[in-house]
């Protein structure tokens, strides 16, 4: 593809047409703050923090839906920019709650980043605020439309990445929101709980119920890897707090799912700190299975696998190995099959 | 796949065929859907039960479980009759085309719609959008594999996919969908009775040779071992005496349960190394905690080749520890030391013995994120498409294949058709997704969805509870009333222990592959009080 260079804040810049000044901009390690915009999606142009200024343009262009062309010379960061970026947040803000000690989203808040970032304290318009109930209509996704900044983030996600559509702006003027069909539950619409809306919301209007209050971004410890559920290979982080996994997402445009999830993959994690979960080896001892020290149910499988051996041959043992399992572990247990018990009794559940 | 998954927004037509992608693999899903939203791509879904795909698709094919040959051999019998076939590609890059030719012609469109159900136009229409696209992949799933013809229907994909000079380029490709995280990996591995790590083969000496010199052993076997379903019948024949299960459930997983029930309680000794008491572990004399994804450092290899890094977030619980401890602590008390067992070293120990695997490394891992095999050496970036310039076994073979019906035909005894599979919310035996509990409130029990004309003939009402009943056994489940099931069939997810669907699965196996045909059962809906006069089969 032919390339173009055009100059962001006195750095020359090079790169292809398909390109918008925001894309580009990052592309240099230039920020350009947004609040509408998320890379997943096509871009909205709806809240107008993003906007810069480009010589000979008339009027100021928002950096995420213009493309770039040869030769622009773009500025991202003015006092004049600032100042209409500030009032924008003022505007905002005076009409969201100002809970950030106890909203689930502070410290992964756009909203909040930009009013630290432009110093917003106070609005200077005063006015009618709303106040709605929380709707946790369903047990993972919970929406507070009081928190809502009507940057379209989540109709959008539905709609163009997920296909289903389930949102709309809802109401008209200062009354919109993005609503169900007819205001019904999550649960009566075709939602399919992947929780895409929730990891685009910027601010604390959309949540995961099952994270409520368990930390925030900076007492976790997040660790990338893959998801364990079907062959997708997903990558997530597993956001860990005191050795407790309390929520997962995925790095936008990373891996197979490019930061998309489904409902396994985002909510099916609770089941590595079940109660349920074995927590030391057991033997049957008069037709019970009572619990057993690893020495004692390690030495009786060695036991029983070579007497196994020396009645019948090796091929008296089987093994079954394990789609779950990792590749290394896989490879171990074939390699105790073939080398050490020496059969080719070895499959996994390739075929179920 | 032999394509990639980024790939598939590149195709110019999508062929999905037994595949409910958006349930089975949401995130292939979306792809899919972004082709069709974003890029104009025309997608045509063959499957019996109407799926979320259908909502975008250009053509639903409905056809009959189990008569995919028929409806594929149809289509390419319209595109040779046409001309619409790629005959540049059959020449240079293929052959046994003639006689694959021969059994083609066999199925004008009237012949294969009388067997699969779909009208002859329309089989017609999706021959021609197939044919004509620049690049068209072809999608598929279990709904392929699991049949007794499992290994015609991949064949007839693959005659289709050559026919057509779909393969080796970008958004084309033959492209199954592995249902489980590591399921690739695990074949990769060599966790198959007939061939080591990479797939070769057993029967090679020069290649075991190349494992006894590795392994440190003076003799490897050459006979290919038993899979799962030949495990069990070996058990109940007294030949195998000890069952080594590590992270699996097939009490629940495998067709007729009764049969596997018998087994595990005859078999002399069971182990089962798992992260829950299964209901398979429920049977075992030794049960060993093993840690789960979360507890360990590893990599899955994932359904387009792609090996990425599983990584060790929290402690284990209790006394429970890594697989590879496991393993290893075996071995050593069967007098074999496996060494450093950590998972950098085993990856060396692989990348060594695997020409697929020789250039991944954890170090390469770590900086790339990602790599494809075929990868075979260091300095190799990965293979994200398979068959470019040739094939690897030279040129592409056109199988010709016939059309055979499945091992159960429905019968005035057992007159509907039963096929299982998943649900979104759900996982394979749902031993972790039912111990999540918003995910289980949200789907909280099984259901057997029937066409409303079936309810109606069969005095049944939604919700209410009946038995589902086949030649292997009987399960209570509630029914679900609804038009996405033909008239004719039914259909049960198997995540549910309670009702499990295998109990009335068909263990009748492909002869090559060895996969049941769980797609394919004869049942009957049983109500009221002959309710009360049937055995239930439980877990």
């Amino acid at each position: 593809m032919e390339q173009v260079r055009l100059n962001i804040d006195g750095v020359d810049v090079v790169t292809t047409p398909d390109r918008t000044i925001l894309e580009a901009a990052r592309e240099a390690g230039i920020r350009i703050p947004s609040l509408c915009y998320d890379q997943r999606m096509d871009p909205f142009g709806a809240c107008r923090i993003c906007i810069v200024e480009v010589e000979g343009a008339r009027g100021l262009l928002p950096a995420c839906a213009t493309r770039v062309t040869d030769g622009m010379v773009v500025r991202t960061n003015t006092e004049e920019l600032r100042r209409i970026r500030r009032t924008i947040v003022e505007l905002l803000l005076s009409d969201h709650p100002r809970d950030c000690m106890t909203c689930e989203s502070a410290g992964n808040c756009e909203l909040q980043d930009l009013a630290y970032e432009y110093g917003v304290k106070e609005t200077r318009f005063p006015g009618e605020e709303h106040h709605y109930e929380a709707l946790a209509d369903n047990p993972l996704i919970e929406r507070d439309y009081t928190k809502c900044v009507l940057c379209g983030r989540c109709i959008r996600i539905c709609r163009e990445v997920q296909g289903v559509g389930v949102y709309d702006f809802v109401n008209r003027g200062f009354e919109a929101v993005p609503g169900t069909p007819y205001n019904r539950p999550l649960t009566e619409t075709p939602c399919e709980f992947c929780g895409q809306c929730v990891s685009t919301c910027p601010t604390g209007a959309i949540i995961s119920i099952p994270s409520k209050g368990k930390g925030r971004p900076w007492q976790v410890e997040k660790v990338r890897t893959t998801c364990p559920y079907c062959g997708c290979g997903c990558q997530i982080d597993l956001h860990v707090r005191d050795g407790e996994i309390i929520e997962v997402s995925s790095p936008v445009m990373v891996g197979p799912g490019q930061g998309n999830l489904c409902v396994k993959g985002r909510y099916g994690y609770a089941f590595v700190h079940h109660p349920d979960r074995l927590t030391t080896p057991l033997v049957r001892k008069d037709g019970e299975l009572v619990p057993a020290s690893w020495e004692e149910a390690l030495g009786m499988v060695a036991e029983r696998i070579r007497g196994a051996m020396d009645d019948k041959g090796p091929d008296a043992v089987a093994f079954l190995s394990s789609a779950r399992c990792t590749n290394e572990e896989n490879y171990l247990l074939q390699k105790l099959a073939r080398a050490v018990v020496g059969t080719n009794n070895v499959d996994h559940c390739a075929r179920l | 796949m032999t394509n990639s998954i980024d790939d598939l927004e590149k195709a110019e037509c999508i062929l999905v065929i037994g595949s409910n992608t958006t349930e089975g693999h949401p995130i292939v899903g979306l792809r899919i859907k972004k082709a069709v939203m974003k890029n104009d791509c025309r997608l045509i879904v063959a499957e019996p039960r109407h799926i979320r795909l259908c909502y975008y698709a250009d053509q639903w094919l409905r056809h009959r479980p189990g008569t995919d040959v028929a409806l594929l051999n149809g289509m390419m019998n319209v595109i040779l009759s046409e001309g619409l076939a790629d005959e540049e590609f059959i020449r240079e890059r293929t052959e046994g085309f003639e006689e694959f030719r021969k059994v083609v012609e066999q199925y004008p469109p009237e012949r294969a719609a009388e067997i699969c159900g779909v009208e002859a136009e329309e089989i017609r229409r999706a021959a021609r959008t197939f044919a004509r696209a620049s690049s068209a992949a072809i999608v598929y799933a279990m709904g392929i594999t699991q049949h007794t013809t499992g290994v015609d229907n991949v064949l007839s994909l693959a005659n289709l996919a050559m026919l057509t000079g779909n393969l080796g380029k970008e958004g084309a490709g033959v492209n199954p969908l592995r249902g489980q995280n590591n399921v690739q990996g695990a074949c990769d591995m060599g966790a198959l009775p007939n061939v080591f790590t990479g797939y070769q083969p057993v029967s090679d000496p020069q290649v075991r040779k190349k494992f006894e010199k590795a392994w440190g052993v003076d003799y490897l076997p050459g006979n290919p071992g038993l899979t799962i379903m030949e495990m069990v019948d070996a058990v109940l024949r007294g030949e195998v005496k000890v069952l080594y299960i590590m992270g699996e459930n097939p009490l629940l997983s495998d067709p007729d349960i009764r049969h596997l029930k018998e087994a595990l309680e005859k078999v002399d000794f069971l182990v089962v190394q798992d992260i829950f008491l299964t209901e398979t572990a429920r049977y075992a004399d030794v049960v060993l905690p093993a840690a789960s994804f979360a507890e360990k450092e590893g990599t899955f290899t994932n359904t387009d080749r792609r090996v990425q890094r599983v990584r060790k977030a929290v402690e284990p619980p209790g006394e429970a520890r890594e697989d590879s401890w496991i393993i290893a602590q075996v071995a050593s008390r069967l007098g074999y030391e496996m060494g450093d067992v950590s998972a950098p070293a085993v990856m060396e120990e692989i990348a060594s013995l695997t020409p697929s695997y020789a250039g991944i490394s954890y170090r390469r891992l770590e900086e790339l994120g990602e790599l494809r095999w075929p990868c075979p050496s260091p300095d190799h970036p990965g293979t994200p498409i398979l068959h470019v310039d040739k094939f690897t076994r030279g040129k592409g073979r056109f199988s010709p294949v016939e059309y055979k019906p499945p091992a159960e035909e429905p019968d005035a005894d057992y007159p509907l058709v039963l096929t299982t599979g998943r649900l979104l919310h759900h996982y394979h035996t749902g031993s972790m997704t039912r111990r999540v509990k918003p995910l289980n409130e949200l789907v909280p029990e099984n259901r057997v969805w029937m066409n409303p004309e079936d309810a109606k003939r069969l005095g049944v009402a939604a919700g209410e509870e009946v038995a589902v009943e086949s030649r292997r056994g009987a399960i209570r489940v509630r029914a679900r009333v609804t038009e996405k099931v033909p008239p004719g069939v039914v259909f049960i997810p198997f995540h549910f222990g309670e009702s499990p669907a295998n109990a009335l699965t068909n263990p009748a196996l492909d002869p090559v592959a060895k996969i049941p045909e769980y797609k394919v059962a004869s049942v009957r809906i049983v109500t009221g009080e002959a309710m009360e006069s049937l055995e239930y089969v439980t877990v």
